[in-house]
């Protein structure tokens, strides 16, 4: 048991410092990258990964690992703005469903269950086609979409909490419901809607990239790391790096935030 | 058991009720309505759109519209499609069958490696450590990601596969059309190979924790016999209920695997729907989707409740 325990805390500190210097090296894009977001290069069009353009060029001429990591800020953004959105509805939802109880959780709960039955993606596309958001819209729909999960987890964990004898104790002194609810129940349940947290980022970048994919997600001449593989789609037989290494940023930042979520999430079941 | 799932399926009526609601103020959200695909061409006249309006019934207050809209859909009448003018239904139920095969095919292939997966990693340690990095990085992989990567790899550069559609144009034999699945439903099959072994595998080590286990050892059961027999047994209800949710979310995830692979189902359907805003097929398949989705939850539901004396308590 502490071996694996170890070993994955091993892992996850490696997954923590691989998303902390991804998210370092996205806010100081432009001064690390090693070329201008913009800068056209015709002479160096399409040109495969070298020692001058370590991911290549793109159509124009354009640096990939400079693209790609200007394409962070977008993804990341959109990815942690909307997880932080998807946890407090989910929180907000959750706990009064599960404190309240009676009509209000029937209410909330049947909204949660009617959100979560409609396919989730394509509900988004829709959405976005009909929107054609910018970023800032485009987070608040991915944080609209996701805070199903979250909310049920709370609600189930406040059930739990608000039986124990120390909020009954707060109840008992003539603590007022919200008072109660804010100061003893919820600093109970913040471990959990921390996980669920993390895991929203993850699918929150999947689902921001998913869009961007079918074009209807962040527009060009934005880079997102969704868009960029929109864009390369076409290319991709002559041209593969342009569809692989943004997509390959995507999967390791996705892992990283899961890995993170999966082993808190384990040793909290181990705690419990 | 019969009133329990006749109660139960009562109360999916009012969920859809919500849904069709969400729905149908979706689609009216859009700037210019469901009219907004003429509103942008040039050759259609303003007097034209009038007409179309007046048609098709949005001149008239928005409660109006959603209760007939609803009503027609009840009773099986879906509208034309915007971008040829056929049923909306008939479009859809045509791309049934390439959906249903791919979402089937893969379902069993993910359940048959999740099984496996999770019957080993229970016992062995060495195993799980591997298999729980696989399983959490199988649901990070972006799903058109892998589509490409897959595509590059053995349609492209190994060429020992098909990289897209349904069968080769004029020959259509079993192997060609096997060889066009084959991808396609791997890359359906590898997410929820994920998900589910890992579900099935954390069952598993309740089970095994369960004191009916030490009793069997120590009556001299073989280890393999606890494993599959004992422990599988109870481990498999809950795996049942999460296949049967997750199998409907797969026309979800299917949307983009057919996009990518170009596999005519109804998820392909989407695609191009959204692509021409053929609202009347985007509704009509989101409201298809919330269904088979509510139905299969209803089902799960069912089944656990007939099949486990011990959720018979609650309710």
């Amino acid at each position: 048991m502490i071996t694996v325990h170890r070993d994955g805390r091993l892992a996850v500190s490696g997954a923590a410092a691989a998303l902390g210097l991804l998210i370092f090296l996205a806010l100081l894009a432009p001064y690390v990258a090693p070329y201008g977001v913009d800068v056209i290069d015709l002479a160096q069009r399409r040109a495969g990964p070298s020692a001058q353009h370590w991911f290549g060029t793109d159509e124009l001429g354009r640096d990939l690992l400079t693209r790609v990591l200007f394409g962070a800020r977008v993804s990341l953004a959109i990815g942690l703005v909307s997880a932080a959105l998807s946890a407090a509805i989910g929180v907000t939802v959750g706990a009064l469903a599960g404190y309240a109880g009676g009509a209000t959780d029937a209410v909330l709960m049947r909204g949660t269950d009617a959100m979560l039955s409609v396919p989730r993606l394509p509900l988004l596309m829709i959405a976005a086609a009909v929107l054609t958001p910018g970023v800032p819209l485009l987070i608040v729909l991915v944080g609209a979409a996701g805070w199903m999960e979250t909310s049920r987890v709370v609600r189930a964990e406040v059930q739990s909490v608000k039986t124990r004898d120390f909020v009954v104790a707060a109840r008992a002194l003539g603590g007022s419901a919200p008072r109660v609810l804010v100061r003893h129940v919820l600093p109970g349940v913040l471990p959990t809607a921390a996980v669920s947290l993390t895991l929203a980022v993850g699918r929150g970048i999947l689902l921001e990239s998913a869009l961007s994919f079918f074009g209807v997600g962040v527009q060009p001449p934005a880079a997102s790391w969704g868009n960029m593989l929109y864009q390369a789609q076409t290319t991709m037989t002559s041209e593969p790096w342009l569809a692989v290494v943004p997509g390959a940023f995507i999967f390791v930042t996705v892992l990283c935030c899961n890995m993170i979520g999966d082993a808190r999430f384990g040793r909290r079941a181990l705690a419990s | 058991m019969v009133s329990f799932a006749s109660r139960r399926a009562m109360q999916v009526v009012p969920l859809l009720f919500i849904v069709s609601l969400l729905v149908f103020a979706l689609i009216h959200a859009a700037p210019g309505g469901p009219l907004s695909l003429y509103l942008d061409n040039p050759n259609v006249r303003p007097q034209d759109i009038e007409r179309l309006r007046r048609q098709m019934g949005l001149d008239r207050p928005l409660a109006a519209q959603y209760l007939a809209w609803l009503r027609a859909f009840v009773v099986g009448d879906w509208g034309y499609s915007y971008t040829d003018g056929r049923p909306v239904m008939d479009r859809l139920l045509e791309r049934v069958p390439a959906t249903l095969q791919l979402v089937g095919i893969s379902s069993l292939v993910a359940v048959l490696v999740a099984t496996i997966v999770a019957l080993v990693s229970s016992t062995r340690r060495g195993v799980d450590r591997v298999a729980t990095f696989g399983a959490v990085a199988g649901i990070s992989l972006p799903v058109f990601w892998l589509g490409l990567v897959l595509q590059l790899v053995f349609a492209n550069a190994l060429g020992w596969l098909p990289s897209s559609g349904r069968s080769t144009f004029g020959g259509a034999g079993a192997l060609d059309r096997l060889a066009h699945l084959v991808l396609p439903a791997a890359v359906l099959a590898v997410a929820h190979a994920a998900a589910w072994s890992r579900y099935l595998r954390s069952s598993m080590r309740q089970a095994l924790r369960e004191p009916f286990i030490m009793g069997a050892r120590s009556r001299g059961v073989s280890e393999r016999r606890i494993v599959t027999r004992h422990a599988l047994r109870n481990a498999l209800l809950p795996f049942v209920t999460v296949v049967l949710l997750d199998a409907s979310m797969m026309a979800s995830g299917a949307v983009v695997t057919e996009s990518v692979f170009a596999w005519p189902g109804v998820g392909g359907l989407f695609t191009e729907a959204l692509a021409k805003r053929d609202y009347t097929v985007l509704m009509a398949f989101l409201m298809c989707g919330s269904v088979a989705v509510a139905v299969l939850n209803l089902v799960a539901d069912i089944v656990v409740h007939a099949l486990d004396p011990r959720t018979r308590g609650e309710t």
